[in-house]
């Protein structure tokens, strides 16, 4: 399945600087894992040292947040958008 | 018939006796002329009490947009002062004020816009000692602070005292904004159940920030907060809005009640306010890398009267091109993030030192150096800003 994967702005500078890739995959295991082979910095952004996903960081198949789906072994179907949304603090920014 | 609407004023108020004045009518009229907003509206905000927490970037429009907007009673929390790089995006505050504390700025700017309205000041840090203190007097909370302590003890605090959290954050480009807390909605930690270590994020002192960014999110916070009071329209609980100024796009994703949340789901553990910079791995007031503690470090000082004698030293500059375009030392640019692909191009034999803006990426590069198996490497303490400081002034700090 062609997915596209929307990186999100504090993430782009270990992913190329890409604002989005496309990439073959049938799961969200499978999609974010060609992504941190073609972005290996990204890795330890996206994963703790025990191999799970980060808790201030959230995927999203579409609209819907995975952990409410099937987590990471939710299916994908063509055309889906998957958005990772770390969290982010700024505001006052002194 | 004046008499008749007063009373009727009084009567839509309850049992507080609010009503607005002649000169009060006329200043809200293209309020009071919409159906939605109305009197009744009108008369809601009046009687509305909201607190903003930071009266930054967010807080400027938050607060001018309240004010306006007419809220009775806006309490501001903030303990900085004015500086230069805050007028970028901070629209609260004009050339005049730097220096000033923040608050006395923001109160006498929000003062000259509307003199009907009450504002409350706490020029203080928000703790856990004196969050709920603080809270427990507004209806309504809008956090629009700058750092993740204090978005986590704001979320905290809003879900024991049952309030809502008008929630915005930014970086760069990029914004997110929803309602947290209300009642059978989700919080922040349903949303992130912890936050990110310290240094793995970067801030928006470090990352930048289109300075209009915060004015937009500030102003959908005000939106948020002002049809929260007037009950009109469909509030963004359980929604989360992203916006990405480059892309002028915004998407909305899903929120949902974590059951399993610690502080707002079925069996909470969390039912007092905690130790918020120990939660986040901060102490102090500045979070600090552990390389930037324990990396061998040369002063500015020390490194000028060095290059003055000719001392053989290489200065490795690990900064972005576009930061080294803004001043540099004349070191070799090789940025953090390109430092484990290009080390071949630098020369284990010769004494190094690593510099950035302030010393914290620098020191990185000197752990990551070291563990490379360079022998002789420096972290510049205190980066280009210290540079600055204390050895070239003509140097500009950014």
């Amino acid at each position: 399945m062609a997915v596209k994967v929307i990186i999100p702005t504090p993430l782009r500078a270990y992913a190329g600087k890409k604002e989005s890739v496309e990439l073959q995959a049938s799961t969200v295991s499978e999609a974010l894992s060609s992504l941190t082979n073609l972005f290996a910095d990204l890795k330890k952004h996206l994963y703790s040292d025990d191999g799970r996903l980060r808790s201030f960081v959230n995927v999203y198949v579409n609209d819907e947040d995975i952990r409410y789906l099937k987590g990471d072994q939710t299916q994908l179907r063509e055309g889906d958008i998957l958005s990772i949304v770390p969290s982010i603090a700024g505001g006052k920014s002194n | 018939m004046a008499t008749n609407t007063k009373a009727a004023n009084l009567q839509e108020s309850g049992n507080s006796a609010v009503a607005l004045s002649n000169e009060e009518i006329m200043r809200y009229s293209r309020h009071l002329i919409m159906p939605e907003v109305g009197m009744e509206g009108q008369l809601k905000l009046k009687r509305a009490k909201v607190l903003c927490i930071g009266t930054g970037g967010l807080g400027a429009p938050l607060g001018l947009y309240l004010a306006a907007a007419g809220v009775g009673k806006i309490g501001l929390v903030d303990f900085d002062a004015v500086d230069l790089t805050n007028l970028q995006r901070q629209i609260l505050f004009g050339t005049s004020d730097i220096g000033r504390p923040k608050i006395e700025a923001a109160t006498d700017r929000l003062r000259n816009l509307n003199p009907d309205i009450e504002i409350d000041h706490f020029e203080t840090r928000l703790t856990s000692e004196n969050a709920l203190d603080i809270l427990k007097d507004y209806d309504i909370v809008v956090d629009g602070t700058d750092n993740f302590p204090t978005r986590y003890l704001v979320n905290d605090a809003c879900v024991i005292l049952g309030k809502p959290n008008v929630y915005g954050s930014i970086f760069r480009f990029e914004g997110q904004i929803t309602i947290f807390g209300a009642p059978g909605g989700p919080c922040y930690r349903c949303l992130y159940p912890e936050p990110p270590p310290p240094g793995l994020v970067p801030s928006c002192a470090e990352g930048g920030v289109l300075g209009v960014l915060p004015g937009i999110v500030g102003a959908i916070q005000a939106a948020e907060t002002l049809k929260l009071i007037i009950a009109k329209g469909e509030p963004l609980i359980g929604r989360l809005l992203l916006f990405d100024a480059l892309a002028m796009r915004f998407r909305e994703l899903k929120l949902r009640k974590d059951p399993k949340c610690l502080v707002c789901g079925e069996h909470p553990t969390i039912q007092k306010l905690i130790d918020y910079d120990q939660f986040c791995g901060i102490r102090g007031e500045e979070s600090v890398s552990p390389a930037q503690t324990t990396v061998p470090e040369i002063a500015p000082r020390e490194l000028k009267s060095r290059l003055d004698r000719g001392d053989n030293l290489f200065i490795l500059d690990v900064r972005e091109p576009h930061e080294y375009q803004i001043c540099n030392i004349g070191g070799y640019l090789i940025p953090l993030g390109d430092l484990s692909r290009r080390v071949n191009e630098l020369d284990s034999s010769r004494e190094i030192v690593a510099h950035c803006r302030s010393g914290k990426r620098s020191a990185e590069a000197v752990e990551f150096l070291r563990s490379a198996g360079f022998r002789k490497v420096l972290n510049l303490k205190g980066g280009i800003l210290a540079w600055s400081d204390e050895v070239d002034p003509t140097v500009p700090k950014y």
